[in-house]
């Protein structure tokens, strides 16, 4: 049984036509790549999953729990965690603290527990940060636990997201251009990262990213939005000589020209 | 790991005389006797404002000296158990001022839960002052006598410490059924909600003397019980002092506890992005609600504690500008600081209870002298809102984050067995992650 099912999915803002009727559907244990030009609405599709936008029409499935009308924080309780394109941490708060925020879910302390700091409550406080201090050497920010999350460098603020997301313990890991504004090394290293993040985590991955070497490089399957529409899908062999795909993103409508023109290349 | 702990084992040694050089030696020991000389010139002459003054003073140096905790948590207990109530027994203003210190630090620190923590701008906080101020001076006077039919008023001042509770609560539900429609709303239209609720639990309070008479409208209820404890009524300013300071030290340490738990790392994320709190499933309505009801019990606390000090209530002590003023201590001291605020409940209340009414004292004496020969609107006292208008530029000008600004800090209280290696990138079991 498939992971994340996604019927006919819909969304517009005004006139403008986000999603239009998108199917989708990934199994457990795979890395699925969404791509597509600027505007094609890859990041809008990630946020109907979160349940940012109340759905238009369509339905979202995950694990057998239907989340087409659920808020962001339900969608979390069903350990889907995500990043974002532009890094959103919380800037004020100690690199430490991000991750705890990540691990609220699996925190049961109550009021009353706090209050009067209760052994339950010590305890869960501490395994809480054995965690994080294992989460931090994992994405190798050892040592940085007690820093703001703001003085951290952007490579680190990536990776500390990534920590942070990892905390909520996903089934389903969104990443949201993980490889944005890092150079050809670290792409290659978040490349790897991300192929170990599968198996360390035991976890399922969906992202979105623009650089095509990195997509090609880790993908099981890959899935094409142009303008709202799914215009392809298939493995990255499938995708990279697909006709409609190469159409979509140099916009050619000359045959010989798109002809032997090979995606890797491009970087939309 | 090797980091860590020697961090840990610098902050609990705290510092030795022999790392500092130069000026910072004589800084040093200009603090040190500061803050022991500020004491005893009190201790020897009780009725000195500007030594009052200058021992408030000390205690905000105390914070910042470069001291072993135990040795500060020793002189300001010191301070406050023994030097404050001993001058307190001759000069009861001391005491009043030191009380009201108390109070507003209280309510700073309740409303920095609001605006400090979750960064939710309240406007309206004196509102919930008020309910819990109306919610005992209705019982411990004759009021309740005047719409109930049963029972026998006003309550004996034994019932305080239960009004305490009962007050912390009646305020905490009347914020959480406003937090209910108002926290949808975000910055501004927040803010502008909250001052509008506050003056209309104000115009209530003026109007609910018809058709039933529930607190005597405008002109207030008077007299009301003070505390009892034992049946021994606590009535002098010290008395007061010492609920106050009893009921601070439980705040701060609830509100320590709250802070470093998560509750307050979601009401902080929540300040930070809501959204990707929301994200990290942090239920996002529940925990502002939260906030919310216990900034607004904790004001209600301290309203029993006020109405019973000034014996009287009536509207106009809550106005929107005791909210403002409120709001002030808590940007000048620091929004989202514990000890900033508090420090800004200190600077505003003593700039205003103490020093501008001693200066003020101080020209009318000499102009009674003849030595000098003022006019009457050139009183400071009068100017209390210019001064403070003055402050609040200046400190956007040069401490906008206020006097103490918001540090978060790593409370490493957990036990340190573990050892991650810092080497490459281990393989994890994902069953101790999940």
């Amino acid at each position: 049984m498939p992971l994340l099912v996604v019927k006919g999915l819909t969304k517009t803002f005004g006139g403008l036509t986000a999603i239009n009727n998108v199917d989708f559907s990934m199994d457990e244990h795979q890395i699925v790549s969404v791509i597509g030009p600027n505007g094609a609405g890859k990041t809008t599709f990630f946020n109907m999953i979160s349940g940012y936008y109340p759905v238009d029409s369509g339905t979202i499935v995950f694990n057998g729990h239907n989340l087409t009308k659920l808020t962001p924080e339900k969608v979390a309780s069903y350990k889907i965690a995500r990043t974002f394109q532009n890094i959103r941490l919380f800037q004020n708060m100690l690199v430490a603290e991000n991750i705890l925020v990540g691990s609220y879910m699996s925190m049961r302390a109550n009021i009353a527990d706090i209050i009067l700091r209760t052994r339950r409550m010590r305890r869960e406080e501490e395994e809480a940060y054995e965690k994080l201090m294992k989460l931090l050497s994992y994405v190798g920010l050892a040592g940085k636990e007690g820093e703001l999350a703001r003085n951290l460098s952007y490579g680190q603020q990536r990776r500390l997201e990534i920590a942070r997301a990892l905390a909520i313990g996903p089934k389903l890991l969104m990443l949201d251009e993980p490889a944005a504004g890092l150079n050809p090394r670290e792409t290659e290293e978040m490349k790897n990262f991300i192929l170990r993040l599968r198996t360390d985590m035991n976890t399922t991955i969906l992202l979105i990213e623009h650089d095509m070497k990195l997509v090609m490089g880790l993908s099981d399957r890959i899935t094409v939005l142009n303008y709202g529409t799914k215009i392809a899908e298939g493995t990255p062999d499938e995708i990279r000589n697909n006709d409609d795909v190469i159409k979509a993103y140099l916009g050619v409508e000359d045959d010989e020209e798109a002809d032997g023109f090979d995606i890797m290349e491009v970087r939309a | 790991m090797q980091n860590l702990k020697k961090r840990i084992k610098a902050e609990s040694e705290g510092f030795s005389f022999q790392d500092l050089q130069g000026k910072q030696r004589v800084y040093f020991i200009a603090g040190v006797l500061f803050i022991i000389a500020m004491p005893v010139w009190l201790l020897l002459d009780p009725g000195n404002s500007v030594a009052f003054v200058l021992f408030l003073l000390s205690l905000l140096v105390i914070q910042k000296m470069k001291l072993p905790t135990w040795i500060k948590i020793v002189i300001v207990a010191f301070d406050l158990v023994l030097v404050i109530p001993i001058v307190g027994q001759t000069s009861g203003t001391f005491a009043r001022v030191a009380t009201m210190v108390g109070i507003y630090a209280i309510l700073s620190l309740g409303l920095n839960i609001v605006v400090g923590f979750t960064g939710l701008l309240n406007l309206g906080y004196a509102a919930f002052y008020a309910v819990g101020a109306y919610t005992y001076a209705i019982f411990a006077s004759r009021q309740a006598g005047k719409f109930l039919s049963f029972g026998n008023f006003p309550l004996s001042g034994n019932w305080f410490w239960l009004f305490l509770l009962i007050a912390l609560v009646v305020s905490g539900f009347v914020g959480f059924l406003l937090g209910l429609p108002v926290l949808r709303l975000k910055g501004d239209y927040l803010a502008i909600v909250t001052l509008g609720f506050a003056e209309i639990i104000r115009l209530l309070f003026n109007n609910m003397n018809s058709p039933i008479n529930i607190t005597n409208g405008p002109m207030g209820i008077t007299p009301i019980q003070a505390p009892m404890l034992f049946n021994i009524r606590l009535n002098k300013p010290v008395d007061y002092y010492f609920i106050v300071l009893g009921l601070f030290l439980l705040t701060v340490l609830v509100i320590r506890n709250l802070q470093n738990s998560r509750i307050g790392r979601a009401w902080v994320a929540i300040r930070e992005d809501e959204l990707v709190a929301r994200t990290m499933g942090v239920p996002v309505v529940r925990m502002k609600l939260l906030s919310f009801s216990i900034g607004a019990g904790l004001a209600g606390m301290m309203g029993v504690v006020f109405a019973a000090m000034q014996s009287y209530v009536d509207p106009t002590s809550f106005t929107f500008m005791e909210s403002i003023i409120i709001l002030c201590m808590v940007i000048l001291g620091g929004s989202g600081n514990m000890q900033g605020v508090v420090i800004g409940a200190l600077a505003v209340i003593v700039l205003q209870l103490q020093i501008l009414k001693d200066v003020s004292n101080y020209l009318t004496q000499l102009a009674t002298n003849g030595a000098l020969n003022l006019p009457a609107w050139l009183n400071p006292a009068k100017y209390e809102r210019l001064i403070f208008g003055l402050i609040l530029v200046l400190m956007c000008i040069f401490r906008p984050n206020g006097i103490s600004p918001e540090k978060r800090v790593l409370k490493i209280r957990q036990r340190l067995g573990f050892a991650p290696k810092d080497s490459g990138l281990p393989p994890l079991d994902a069953k101790e992650v999940k």
